[in-house]
């Protein structure tokens, strides 16, 4: 899957009571929860973030808490894919598991600029490419097993695909 | 990196769950997981997954636990909506380990407390906090809803499996200095991301003399490193606290010596003063001493960090006859129904009421920023939870420092973060 989007910048550990603050775990409902996307570290990012924009950050991306809606309301959002330099692993597990496209990309891709520049990304082989310089940058592969539960659409997929199976 | 051919305690334990000989760090396993656990944020989420499957039955009503927690008694419309998914879930699936208010407690202190965690076996829960159950010597870990669906449907779940970076703590642990200083201390050593994707041995002197609800504290703030685990390995004080509790067979499971670790940290407690982690973040930590004379409007006593038995009694030391700085609001929150219970027969309650603290039924509530206890823009609070990012307690423009139960509850006598020695 090839996936083409402006970029949104954000920095190391960012937590997951940044993404979607506690006060709004009453709903499971995604677009509810992308209302409130990083409401109290960026205010206005519910508002910029669009269908197909692509989030960028630094290392330890989803610290702390293990609520699925975090990467729930980055879905419900419209956002394409998370690109970071490392994620937490429940945050990680998580964006697998629903399905959400992440990618781990050693190289600091944080310096771009923040709702001007875009990325292209091949999901498949783990490429990056810079659209306004040309530059790629490469993104660490998933190992197969991973790769099955995300060609099924997540976890919930996989799961139901064994449960046929028996 | 040691060169043994040993296994750690973690290693072992997703072998077994696994059904293999032998898991080494990387490995990607399925292992049968003996609990999974889910509370009244993340089961709803897990139970709208699982209807996905279709399926009339759970794979084992007697190894599902479910307890509404984090915003109980309801706040709220909405939790109580979200609270009566799991009350219907457990009704139709026959679900007996459901814990009602009133019966209840902050999930990671009401299963131990139960007898529901055994050393040596595999405990998810859609809670990061799941991993305080290894201070009992089980592998215990925090996952999602959806893992938490797909265990409620298979049994199962998915790991790689970590490498293991142990921690040695020598000397002798000074007065007022606690489990929860040594697991700050660790944090602000090694910082938030210091122990990613990796299990954490707590091992040493200081560990082996430290009682189990020092060690359920350490064990309970691994994910603040990052961790995927935190554990100690079962000694006679987890047999003691397992006795009377735990009546399922099990199997305690250890590291051999020749156990290989990434990375041995070692720390000298002898000269620790209590630690304070500073907003906004969990590893930004200092000495007391570098935090005396920070305002407080608020002081939490409670959670699934430090809101068991001993947290209480230390606090109660420290309040006897002692009333709240007239600026400060003290809320005292027992984490289980019988830690409440037992506190009163103690009398530790009254000393709470009488030094003016509100002391409140089992709840998550402020620790999260749920209910209970929310903070205004600009005030600070001193609490004995654990985490501290912007907004976790309320208004963005709040401030959330932590400590241990005995410089909490210092401080909101003095109105000030003080080191306990100060206000006895």
């Amino acid at each position: 899957m090839i996936l083409e989007g402006k970029v949104w910048i954000f920095g190391d550990n960012i937590d997951t009571d940044a993404i979607i603050a506690a006060r709004y775990l009453s709903t499971t409902d995604p677009e509810e929860l992308a209302a409130h996307l990083m409401e109290d570290i960026r205010p206005d990012f519910p508002k910029l973030v669009g269908r197909g924009d692509i989030l960028v950050a630094g290392s330890n991306f989803g610290c702390g808490s293990s609520r699925e809606h975090a990467p729930l309301a980055i879905k419900g959002a419209g956002i394409a894919c998370v690109v970071a330099r490392s994620f937490a692993r429940i945050f990680y597990r998580n964006a697998i598991n629903i399905g959400l496209p992440i990618l781990e990309c050693e190289e600091d891709l944080t310096g771009l600029a923040s709702g001007e520049d875009h990325l292209r990304i091949d999901l498949e082989r783990g490429a990056i490419t810079h659209l306004q310089s040309g530059r790629e940058y490469r993104a660490s592969p998933f190992p197969p097993f991973m790769r099955e539960i995300i060609s099924r659409g997540g976890l919930v997929g996989y799961v139901q695909a064994r449960l046929n199976k028996q | 990196m040691s060169n043994g051919n040993g296994s750690t305690m973690v290693e072992k334990i997703l072998a077994s769950g696994a059904g293999v000989k032998k898991a080494v760090p990387g490995d990607l396993v399925n292992v049968q997981v003996d609990l999974a656990l889910g509370n009244d944020i993340t089961a709803p989420v897990a139970i709208k997954e699982f209807q996905r499957f279709g399926l009339d039955r759970v794979f084992d009503p007697e190894k599902i636990v479910l307890v509404p927690d984090h915003f109980t008694p309801n706040k709220d419309i909405a939790a109580a909506e979200q609270a009566m998914v799991l009350r219907r879930f457990a009704e139709k699936y026959g679900i007996r380990h459901y814990y009602e208010v009133g019966r209840m407690g902050i999930e990671h202190a009401l299963l131990p407390e139960q007898g529901l965690v055994r050393p040596g076996t595999v405990i998810i829960g859609a809670d990061s906090h799941t991993c305080t159950y290894g201070a009992l010597g089980a592998f215990a870990t925090g996952v999602g809803s959806t893992d938490l669906a797909a265990a409620m449907a298979i049994g199962e779940a998915w790991f790689k499996v970590p490498v293991t970076i142990r921690f040695e703590y020598d000397g002798t642990l000074p007065d007022w200095v606690s489990g929860k200083d040594l697991i700050l201390a660790t944090i602000g050593r090694i910082g938030v991301d210091g122990a990613r994707y990796r299990a954490m041995e707590f091992a040493g002197p200081v560990i082996e003399k430290l009682s189990m609800d020092g060690r359920l504290t350490m064990c309970n703030m691994a994910i603040e490193a990052g961790g995927k685990c935190g554990y100690v390995q079962p000694d006679q004080i987890t047999f003691a606290y397992l006795e009377g509790r735990v009546t399922e067979p099990y199997t305690a499971v250890y590291s051999d010596d020749d156990a290989v670790y990434e990375e041995v940290i070692s720390f000298d407690v002898s000269m620790m003063e209590p630690q304070i982690a500073f907003p906004p973040s969990p590893d930004n930590v200092r000495s007391v001493s570098e935090a005396a004379g920070i305002k407080l409007d608020q002081v939490v006593i409670g959670s699934c960090t430090n809101g068991r038995i001993e947290d209480l009694r230390v606090a109660a030391k420290i309040l006897k006859g002692q009333k709240v700085h007239p600026r400060v609001r003290l809320l005292v929150i027992p984490a289980t129904q019988q830690i409440y219970s037992q506190a009163l027969e103690e009398g530790l309650l009254s000393v709470f009421v009488e030094a003016e603290a509100a002391v409140s039924t089992p709840t998550c509530g402020p620790c999260l920023g749920g209910h209970m206890g929310i903070l205004a823009g600009g005030e600070k609070a001193l609490a004995t939870t654990n985490r501290n990012f912007i907004g976790r307690m309320g208004h963005p423009e709040s401030e959330v420092y932590l400590s241990s139960p005995a410089v909490a509850a210092a401080s909101a006598v003095a109105g000030t973060i003080v080191h306990p020695e100060e206000v006895i």
